[in-house]
């Protein structure tokens, strides 16, 4: 090899390096500017709808490192955040555990389980897989129903009590949750952009476009599909944990409902699956969006909300199957 | 067994229902060799190169690589034990850019991204796709595709390389540049095998031929001994060919 291919060669790792660098500045200022957005914003509704719109964009951040890295397409997400929710609520209400403690101990849970769905569901392809995954979550929905231990149909209170960082409750002040779901979000941004780089990261990818290609090529399939649903797993958990904290009151279709798989899964496909920051885009336009509808159409009304997301996701797919981001990266030519 | 022998079939059977695909076949593979798998359609080349490369578990036989038996090692495994193979119709990753395709194959012996990055380049550079690097998978043209192929499998650092009609329905020209990348791979010390029914490419290329017939092995040996072997004539052409 001649001395200046190999300097060429030189360079196109470091026009990589400097790219892995400016998406880090890019994610830094984002942040930074999110972080600012309570000093504007006083109307408690409008805190409300910018934490949950946080909280979405880092769980469905998680749901994309298993749909949209290694694609595999879950329906039944909501099975991880109920089981991040009744960890937290069932440890704090009946043990007094802090919720800090709670949200791992549900991530880890989510992540074993994950694992253990992952021998059997993971030998089904592409429309099966999701099936499977929806049907899963609605049996765990059904039997959160029926224990009795972790509240029933009833639910679960969190008592009233002191405003706290400890026990991560704020009755007077919402900039607490705020802060701490974009900390959630800059955790699973961080988490993904470590990944995407990493030998998992590639080799999710490689499983997702093409498994026996991957196979052949010393790609271990079925272990990699199992790493990334325990790391979205336990993520996905940890903001059903922050969530029931948020709250103060769960009961099994309040966190486990097939409603929340659905909008777990759908920022990150309108955001342009795959991508570091598909989800978190897809969480701004339609988690507002979904807000917005149900306050001004009545909260009973709750069919409209999901009318729009089939609007918007049939959209997205017959003009931009790649996401809403592609819009932004088409110009530079790479890819996000 | 001498060392000078990298892979053996044993007695080889693959059945699909009635059809017998490979039948007793026991072939060897040596170190350092450009070997032909060659026979008509349907001679049973793609169902041998399958159990060779982990795609498909025979029916009985076994096969044996560098003296440690295979036979119900899965793909990946293989490849990590230093057999590659790439595939007829390629399959490369279209998401990912020429480069990152490549590493997927490095990764096997690199664990971290920049010294995986920087072997894949190398490779990329090595098939002459080093031009390429950054552009989407799916933008390449078909022999290009080829060729990324030959250096996504380069890049897991084989000691046997498994190529699937690698020269087929290229040009002319494509196909003299196809060879000369073949006879590169072998020159860096990697055993090539490759599976092909158009037999005046392969004969240009090969050291040793072996030909397949109806699931049988029916020939083995130099390029010149095959063309003028009267089994094979046959076998390609028919009993009138002969007869005439």
């Amino acid at each position: 090899m001649s001395d200046a291919t190999l300097s060429s060669l030189k360079l196109s790792g470091d026009a990589f390096l400097a790219k892995r660098r400016r998406q880090l500045m890019v994610a830094a200022a984002v942040f930074a500017a999110v972080a600012c957005l309570p000093l504007g914003i006083g109307d408690v509704y409008l805190q409300n709808v910018l934490i949950l719109t946080l909280l979405y964009a880092a769980v469905s951040q998680s749901w994309n490192i298993l749909g949209g890295y290694c694609g595999q397409i879950s329906l039944g997400h909501a099975l991880y955040f109920g089981i991040g929710a009744y960890a937290a609520s069932v440890l704090f209400v009946n043990y007094d555990i802090v919720p800090w403690f709670g949200m791992v101990v549900g991530g880890v849970l989510s992540a074993a389980l994950a694992v253990a769905l992952g021998f059997m569901t993971f030998r089904l392809k592409g429309h099966y897989f999701a099936i499977a995954t929806l049907v899963i979550a609605e049996i765990g929905l059904v039997l959160v129903h029926n224990w009795d231990f972790v509240g029933g149909a009833l639910g679960i209170q969190w008592p009233f009590g002191a405003d706290s960082i400890w026990t991560l409750q704020f009755a007077r002040d919402k900039v607490p949750y705020f802060y701490f779901a974009l900390g959630l979000l800059v955790v699973v941004w961080l988490v993904t952009y470590v990944i995407e780089n990493s030998r998992w990261g590639f080799w999710w990818r490689a499983v997702k476009d093409d498994p026996e290609a991957a196979e052949s090529l010393g790609v271990e399939v079925f272990r990699s599909k199992l790493a990334a649903a325990a790391v979205s797993a336990f993520f996905t958990a940890v903001g059903g944990g922050f969530y029931a904290a948020f709250v103060s009151y769960i009961d099994p279709e309040s966190v486990m409902s097939f409603r929340f798989s659905l909008l777990f899964a759908l920022p990150a496909v309108l955001g342009g699956i795959g991508t570091l920051w598909g989800a978190p885009l897809g969480a701004a336009i339609l988690i507002p969006l979904t807000e917005i509808t149900r306050s001004y159409l009545g909260g009973s009304g709750s069919g409209l909300d999901l009318i729009i997301y089939g609007a918007l996701i049939m959209a997205v797919a017959l003009a931009k199957p790649e996401g809403l981001l592609s819009l932004f990266t088409r110009k530079s030519g790479g890819k996000a | 067994m001498s060392s000078k022998i990298l892979l053996q079939t044993l007695n080889v059977t693959q059945r699909f229902g009635g059809l017998v695909a490979n039948s007793d076949v026991s072939v060897s593979i040596r170190r350092g060799e450009i070997l032909g798998l060659i026979g008509p359609n349907g001679a049973g080349k793609s169902t041998l190169f399958a159990a060779i490369s982990g795609a498909r578990v025979p029916t009985s036989g076994s096969i044996v690589f560098e003296g440690e038996d295979i036979t119900r090692m899965p793909a990946a495994e293989r490849c990590r034990l230093g057999i590659a193979r790439t595939f007829q119709v390629p399959r490369s990753f279209d998401s990912m850019s020429v480069a990152e395709n490549v590493m997927i194959g490095a990764f096997v012996r690199h664990a971290n991204a920049t010294r995986a990055r920087a072997a894949a380049l190398e490779v990329l550079d090595y098939v002459g796709l080093d031009g390429r690097a950054d552009a989407t998978a799916g933008q390449l043209t078909p022999p290009e595709k080829r060729r990324l192929e030959v250096a996504r499998a380069i890049a897991t650092e084989p000691k046997l390389l498994l190529l699937d009609e690698v020269l087929t329905g290229l040009t002319p020209s494509e196909a003299r540049l196809g060879m000369d990348l073949v006879r590169k791979v072998r020159d860096r010390g990697i055993t090539v095998v490759m599976v092909e029914h158009v037999m005046e490419i392969v004969m240009q290329l090969v050291d040793r031929a072996i030909v397949l017939n109806l699931g049988k092995l029916l020939a083995e040996g130099s390029p010149a001994d095959i063309v003028r072997n009267e089994d094979v004539i046959t076998a390609y052409l028919g009993d009138r060919h002969r007869a005439a």
